[in-house]
This record gives C-alpha cells, sequence and structure tokens, in this order.
C-alpha cells in the first residue's frame, strides 16, 4: 500500500452566485473529480497545474481540513477526515502565502510554541531545530521579530516550523512564491536534503524550476484531474514539445528556409533567429542544413520551456466552463 | 487642477458607496442589532419617563424617538470608530500608507472622501430601518416639517464631519504607536459619553451637562436630534447648534491637517 | 519516529494556554499602548456605569430597584461578560479567520479547533471590564439591601459562573452561525453585548414577551435576573414558580450543550464545504 493514496476522490462545493440583482442561483462546481494516484514512502512529488485546477483542494482532503465528497483517501493507513487531530502529529504543512509565524515575537518564540503544541522532546527539538537553523542561515535571526523579517527569511521560519516535530510528511504549497533567487536557492536545497532523510514532500508550486531541480516524478492537474504523471522528461518529450535553435549570422538575412523547423522570431534584420523543431529530433541535421546554406556564425540549444508544455498539455483536454 | 481633483474626491467617494454596497449580509446584521438595541434601550428610557413624564425637556415620545433616531445614527456617524478611518489604520499598521503620500493627492480629503462614500450608503441601509421599526413598534414624535428635516440632516453632517476629523487624529495616533486600539477604545468610549449615545446629555447633571452639550461629541448625536425635535432653545435654537458645529469640524479638521504634516515629516525623514 | 506517533494530542486546556500565552506577550510587545491600554480602560469602562447613576440621580428608583440593586444586577452581568470575553471571548472573530483563510493554519494543528479559537488573540486588557464590573458588583452587594443567609451567599459565585457560562454558550453560537454567514458577523452583537446591556437592567423594565424571550429562548434571564430575584427577594414579572430561580446551572448546562453541537456541525459543515 503506498504511503498516501486516493482512489476515486472527488469534492464538488455548492456555489451561490448572483445571476440578477436579487436572484442567485446555486452551482455544483466539482474541484476534484475521479482523483486516483499514490504516493511511496520518501518521494518527492511535483504537484502542478494551472490555479483553481484543484491542487489545494487536494492537499486540504489530505491535511483533513476538507471531506471528499466521494472515494477514498489514506495518509499513513489513516482516514484524514476521522483522525485528523492525531494525524496532524505526523505531517506538516507550509502554506507559501499564510505564516504560521506570530508576527510581533521573535522568530524563535514561534518554535516554541511549535514545541508545546506537538509536545516535542526537548532532546529532539533542540537538534531539529539546530539543524533547520544551521541550514537554513536563521541562526542570526532567531532573537528577530517575526514581523521585521523578509518575505525569504519568514518562508524559511515557517519551512523550519514545519519540520520541527520530525513529519513523515510535509506538504508545502508555494513555497518559493515571491521569493529573491538566493532564498530560492536556499530552500531547494534544503527541501532536497530533507527528502534525502526519508521525508516524503508533495510540493505544489508555479515555478517550475523547483521542480527541476527537485521532483523525479510529476503530477499534472487540471479541471481536477491528474492528466499526466511520470518524469519530468516525459513530460518534456510529449504532446508535440518543441526544442528552439537559436542561430546568430554574419549579417542580415531573410528567414532561414530548412525542413524540419520553422522560423519563431527574427532579430536585427535577421542577424538573429530562432527555430523551433519537435523535441524528439535530434539538432545535429538541422544545424548541418543551416551551416550549408546561411553564414553561421554562433548557435545554441534550448530545451522546451516547460510553462509552456504544461501549457501545450492543457489545451489537450477539452476545456470545460469554470 | 481642482476641477480634476474634485471629480477625483468625487469617485473615490462613490466607489466605497458601491464597495459597502455589497457588504449585503453585513448590512442587515447592523440594522437588525441596532434595532434590538433601540428595544432594549426604549424600555429602559420609558421606565425612566414614566416616572419623572418632562425629564430633561423631553416627553416620554421624545426619549424614544432620541433612543431610535440614535440607532439609526450609530453606524452613520461611526462614534465608536469604525468607517473608513479603520482601513486607515490598517493601512499605517502595515506601511502602505507610504504610498498613499507619494500620490498626488491630500491624504486628509482621500479619507474624507472614503468615508463620506461609506456614510451616504449606511445613511440609506442603516439609517432609515431602525426608525422606521421604532415608529412602528412606539408612539416617535417625528416632525412633519420637511424643513426640520433637511435641519436635521445639515445638523447629521456636520456630525459626522466632526467624527471624522477625530477618527482621522485616531488613525494619525498610529504613525506613533503602531498599535492603536487603545487610542481607538479611549476615543469610542469618550464618544459614546459626551455623544449621547449613552444616556442624553440633557439629563446629566449641572454643570456637566453644560459643558458636555459644547464639546464636540454633542454634536455627533445629541445636538442632531435636537434639532429634530426642536429642543435647542437652551443652545440658541438652530442657528447657534450649526455655528457650534461647524466651528469644531473646522477647528478638528484644521488640527488634522497639522498632524498629518508632522507624521509625513516622520515618514520621509524616519522611514516610518 | 515511532515515539511521536505515539505521543497523544496536548489537552485542550494546555494548547489553550500555549496560544493564549503567546497573545499576551504579543500585546506587551506595545508596552506603551499597553499601559495606555489599560489606564485608559479602567478609567473609561466606569462611564458606562456612571450613564446609570445619572439616572438614579433623577429617579430614586427603576422597575422598583434602587442603585445598589441595579449595581447588583450590572456588576454581576458585566463580571459574567468580562470573564467570558477574557477567556473565550476571541471566538466572536473566526469569521475573519474563515475569511482570510487563516483557519486552515489552526485545523492542520494536532489540537482541537475550539482552544485554539478561543485563545486566538487573547488580550488581558480585557480585564478592564471585568476589574470594573466587578467592583460595581461589590458595591452593589454591600450596599443593596440583602437579607444575607448561606443560601443568597452561595448563590453569588454560582451565578457568576453560571453567567459566564451561558455568555459562553451564546458567542459558541454565534462562532457557529459565522461558519455560514461570515458577514453577518455583528448579528451576535444583539445577543452578547444587546444581552448584557439587557441584563444590567431590572427585568421589570422591560415588555413581558422581552423577559419572556431572556427566559424561554435564549436564557439570559438566568445570567443574573433569576438567581437574583432570589438573592434580593424580588417578586417574579412572569409569576414562575420559586424554583425557577435556583435553575441556572441546569440551563447554562444545556444551553452549553446546545452550543457545543451547533460548534461540531458548523465545523464539519466547514471541513465538507471549504469556504
Amino acid at each position: 500500500m503506498a504511503f498516501i493514496e486516493l482512489e476515486g476522490v472527488e469534492k464538488t462545493f455548492t456555489v451561490r452566485r448572483k445571476r440578477g440583482r436579487f436572484t442567485r442561483t446555486k452551482d455544483e462546481v466539482r474541484a476534484v473529480e475521479g482523483l486516483t494516484f499514490g504516493v511511496e514512502r520518501g518521494e518527492m512529488v511535483g504537484y502542478i497545474g494551472p490555479n483553481g485546477a484543484g491542487k489545494s483542494t487536494t492537499v486540504k482532503m489530505l491535511t483533513g481540513i476538507l471531506t471528499p465528497s466521494a472515494g477514498r483517501l489514506r495518509v499513513a493507513g489513516v482516514d484524514p477526515q476521522k483522525e485528523r487531530v492525531r494525524l496532524a502529529q505526523r505531517i506538516g504543512v507550509v502554506f507559501g502565502q499564510r505564516t504560521t509565524l506570530w508576527w510581533d515575537l521573535p522568530l524563535r518564540d514561534s518554535f516554541t510554541l511549535v514545541r508545546r503544541i506537538y509536545r516535542i522532546p526537548q532532546d529532539r527539538f533542540e537538534e531539529n531545530l539546530g539543524r533547520c537553523v544551521d541550514q537554513l542561515e536563521l541562526g542570526p535571526l532567531l532573537d528577530t521579530p517575526v514581523r521585521q523579517l523578509s518575505l525569504g527569511q519568514r518562508m524559511r521560519g515557517d519551512i523550519t516550523a514545519a519540520l520541527l516535530h520530525d513529519p513523515e510528511v510535509l506538504y508545502l504549497d508555494e513555497p518559493t512564491i515571491g521569493l529573491d533567487i538566493l532564498s530560492k536557492a536556499t530552500v531547494r536545497r534544503f527541501l532536497a536534503e530533507v527528502n534525502a532523510r526519508g521525508t516524503t514532500v508533495l510540493l505544489t508550486t508555479h515555478d517550475l524550476q523547483d521542480i527541476e531541480q527537485l521532483c523525479r516524478r510529476v503530477m499534472v492537474i487540471d479541471h481536477g484531474r491528474v492528466v499526466y504523471d511520470g518524469g519530468l522528461e516525459g513530460l518534456q518529450g510529449s504532446d508535440g514539445a518543441e526544442r528552439t535553435l537559436v542561430v546568430d549570422l554574419a549579417g542580415p538575412s531573410p528567414a532561414i528556409d530548412v525542413d524540419g523547423a520553422r522560423v519563431v522570431r527574427r532579430e536585427g534584420d535577421g542577424e538573429r533567429q530562432w527555430l523551433a523543431f519537435p523535441a524528439g529530433r535530434s539538432a545535429a541535421p538541422l544545424v548541418a542544413a543551416v551551416a550549408e546554406r546561411y553564414p553561421l556564425v554562433d548557435l545554441s540549444v534550448r530545451e522546451p520551456d516547460i510553462e509552456d508544455v504544461i501549457a501545450r498539455l492543457y489545451r489537450g483536454v477539452p476545456a470545460q466552463a469554470t | 487642477m481642482r476641477l480634476h481633483a474634485a471629480r477625483l474626491y468625487r469617485t473615490v467617494a462613490a466607489g466605497t458607496f458601491r464597495r459597502y454596497s455589497t457588504y449585503r449580509a453585513a448590512t442587515i446584521a447592523g440594522v437588525f442589532t441596532n434595532t434590538v438595541f433601540g428595544f432594549i434601550m426604549a424600555y429602559t428610557y420609558l421606565a425612566l419617563w414614566n416616572v419623572r413624564p418632562h425629564l430633561g425637556g423631553y416627553t416620554a415620545s421624545d426619549a424614544l424617538t432620541y433612543v431610535f433616531i440614535g440607532q439609526s445614527l450609530f453606524a452613520v456617524v461611526a462614534v465608536f470608530g469604525g468607517g473608513a478611518t479603520d482601513d486607515m489604520i490598517g493601512r499605517i499598521r502595515s506601511g502602505d500608507i507610504s504610498v498613499d503620500l507619494y500620490r498626488p493627492v491630500d491624504l486628509q480629503t482621500w479619507w474624507l472622501a472614503t468615508d463620506l462614500g461609506r456614510a451616504a450608503f449606511q445613511f440609506l441601509a442603516r439609517g432609515i430601518p431602525p426608525t422606521v421599526v421604532g415608529a412602528l413598534a412606539f408612539h416617535l414624535s417625528l416632525p412633519s416639517d420637511p424643513l426640520v428635516w433637511l435641519a436635521f440632516l445639515l445638523s447629521a453632517f456636520l456630525g459626522l464631519l466632526v467624527s471624522f476629523s477625530v477618527r482621522y487624529l485616531v488613525a494619525l495616533s498610529g504613525f506613533w504607536l503602531i498599535d492603536t486600539s487603545g487610542t481607538q477604545a479611549a476615543a469610542g468610549i469618550l464618544g459614546m459619553f459626551f455623544s449621547g449615545q449613552l444616556l442624553p446629555l440633557n439629563i446629566f447633571p449641572g454643570a456637566l451637562k453644560q459643558i458636555a452639550m459644547l464639546l464636540p461629541w454633542a454634536g455627533m448625536q445629541q445636538l442632531p436630534i435636537d434639532v429634530l425635535l426642536r429642543t435647542t432653545a437652551s443652545l440658541g435654537g438652530l442657528g447657534g447648534v450649526l455655528a457650534l458645529q461647524v466651528t469644531w469640524a473646522a477647528v478638528l479638521l484644521a488640527l488634522g491637517r497639522l498632524v498629518t504634516a508632522t507624521a509625513v515629516r516622520k515618514v520621509v525623514f524616519q522611514g516610518g | 519516529m515511532a515515539d511521536i506517533r505515539a505521543v497523544r494530542p496536548l489537552n485542550p486546556v494546555s494548547a489553550y494556554l500555549a496560544v493564549a500565552g503567546m497573545w499576551a506577550r504579543s500585546a506587551l510587545v506595545y508596552r506603551l499602548n499597553f499601559v495606555l491600554v489599560v489606564v485608559v480602560g479602567l478609567l473609561v469602562n466606569g462611564v458606562e456605569f456612571i450613564g446609570i447613576v445619572f439616572m438614579f440621580m433623577n429617579v430614586p428608583a427603576l422597575g422598583g430597584y434602587s442603585l445598589p440593586e441595579v449595581a447588583l444586577l450590572y456588576g454581576a452581568s458585566g463580571t459574567a461578560l468580562g470573564l467570558c470575553d477574557l477567556l473565550f471571548g476571541s471566538i466572536e472573530k473566526i469569521g475573519s479567520r474563515i475569511r482570510d483563510g487563516s483557519l486552515d493554519t489552526f485545523l492542520v494543528r494536532p489540537v482541537r479547533l475550539y482552544p485554539q479559537a478561543a485563545a486566538d488573540q487573547f488580550a488581558l486588557r480585557r480585564l478592564n471590564r471585568l476589574i470594573q464590573a466587578g467592583g460595581v458588583l461589590v458595591y452593589g452587594l454591600v450596599a443593596a439591601d440583602v437579607h444575607w443567609t448561606w443560601g443568597r451567599a452561595l448563590m453569588i459565585p454560582v451565578m457568576l459562573i453560571c453567567g459566564t457560562a451561558i455568555f459562553e454558550g451564546v458567542f459558541t453560537l454565534g462562532a457557529a452561525f459565522q461558519f455560514w454567514a461570515q458577514d453577518a458577523a455583528e448579528v451576535q452583537n444583539a445577543f452578547t453585548y444587546g444581552g448584557n446591556y439587557l441584563t444590567q437592567y431590572p427585568p421589570t423594565v422591560f415588555a413581558k414577551e422581552m423577559v419572556r424571550g431572556a427566559v424561554f429562548v435564549i436564557p439570559l434571564a438566568f445570567v443574573d435576573w433569576w438567581p437574583a430575584l432570589y438573592v434580593l427577594g424580588k417578586p417574579d414579572p412572569l409569576g414562575l414558580p420559586a424554583w425557577t430561580h435556583f435553575l441556572s446551572p441546569v440551563v447554562a448546562g444545556a444551553f452549553c450543550g446546545i452550543a457545543a453541537l451547533a460548534w461540531r456541525a458548523a465545523v464539519r459543515g466547514y471541513r465538507s464545504t471549504g469556504s
């Protein structure tokens, strides 16, 4: 049995919509339908999709905040809605845009509260805190009131707060949103380390670099369904993704005309041109064809933009009214 | 330029009016609460006026009118605080106010326009129902002369200006205190006591009554209702009441400008 | 890791104390404001009672009750509300927690929701009301013409505890109501603060229907009116049997039970609908 297990999970909300000035109608909105997947202990899975796809609904069901309308859901063999309080002891959650830290108090105090609430033994608390503080470079900030921390510092504090009780699974909702590059790098390095120590991680994000650097497995969810589940490579190769060949020519030139590629962009009167070609094909014959007929000075190959790839994936799914 | 500014503030006020009109449930809840309080207060006042039928120069039905008009004015004039200045307190606390300071608009006028938009909506939605319900349940002494109503509206508007100036000063205290709950509570209770919300000022004992009638808070509830009940004789009639209200509004708005300037200097030179 | 899993969740009282302690310390960060709130609060909270004193400067009695007798009612109702407000009052802010989504952060902690929500934004400054109302109560007890017996003396603490519990029930029902109508939070003010205002004055002042509502619908009469009828030896305005004057503990218990059921239904509803 997988560590996290969903079987045909559905979640339907009733939404009251304003129709006219006084009339309102009730609409059923399916946030999630027929969700079936499993996550093994120790995996780190990227859970991505556009806004409103059902990502946070899934996380809320996994943590027991929301009760599914139908289907079966187990985390560590436990039904989250029935044993929410007990399960909370075993999971960590970071809501990226909502801090759990205490605004006016030194960062250290928030951690002390976590120790009391989760009944963490003192020695384990100190060990875990020490490790997090060390790796997330929080040492000088422990006595700073949270309101004086930057967004990145606060996020590192929130991640620490979610890990002090040694959770078996960590849910992260947009942990790098709005952070500067250095903070992002620190957070990613740390999360990789957390996962390496055996914690199962489910990562929701819009930042595809998070996924590229951290997750071997990606699930794409859209309109409440899993539309892709597999490695990142598979995602890139799937569904007509394109790589781009960027060529610099010796002088102005009309659009390059070669078989198996098309010009998507020109700059400097054709001195630099972008050629898109299927991701599954080798770049070598294309480069040879260009070099044969045009004064080639320099070139580079760009991997498909993963955001674009996912957008393509979405387009493949029949659109529903939202 | 001035025309442009006037249009801007009108847009701000209209926007706030619309924003408040979307808070439907909150509006209904507020009307309900004001009306319930009206009924409870009505019976305590009746007990009082049953024993002393002409207490403070009011008849029993004057006293009941006082209660329900008071509940009608409650949200509009916002004696207890609340209204647009609460949003301002939030912006000072979060530091967003510095953005407002760089806008080419006058801070005080901006928030006044916002508060007037709010009050206009609340006058219609929260002001009218409690008095209507009260009039259905009790015999109120409401005037039939439209000119008296007009004078009442003018006096209530001046009361709103005074209330805004006080709340604006309270909000400005946030530049120095960060957490303004102390000043808010103090201002709220002073308002409750001296506006006549707690008890009509004309049944306060001797000298305290004379003083309270002249303080700015009287203009928020006591004076507009006295205008409506035509019981303004002791204050020099309608003219005297309005002059007093205009004076306080001018003084407090000017004080607000002065403090704004100091606060801006503090933000600009000390970085908040 | 195994031993962590075996740990039982923190008991609600300790959870409450942990969260409340954090809020209390947060308030102390703004020391100047805290001092201002406490000092000003103590001074001006008394203002409310001054209104009643002013009334009595014009009349010798209100609804057949003297000033010390009204002070006893005012003090008892205010002390009960003050205690409830201090300990559980934050539950009335649940609507804003639901609206901004921060309730979810409470729900992922290994502690029940109620103690967390009750301790949320705990503020020592609410002692103001308690101290002020307690003072008025002491004045009422000393100055009122009470024919003291053991039974009557014992009724005072019973009245305060039951009153606190009844107000807690009202607050909790209001909080449960906010789960499906967050924007209508103000409705509960009619019953909490309105209830407090009502029970400050003698029951004889009000229309019979209002008194009946406070006995049979929302049991505010059992906060102080009915126990005080016994303490002061006053006639019952509804002519109910004398044993009803001792019913406060039963009523408070039953009412809190109903409120607890409503709260549980509301939380379950939230978890099945989100917000």
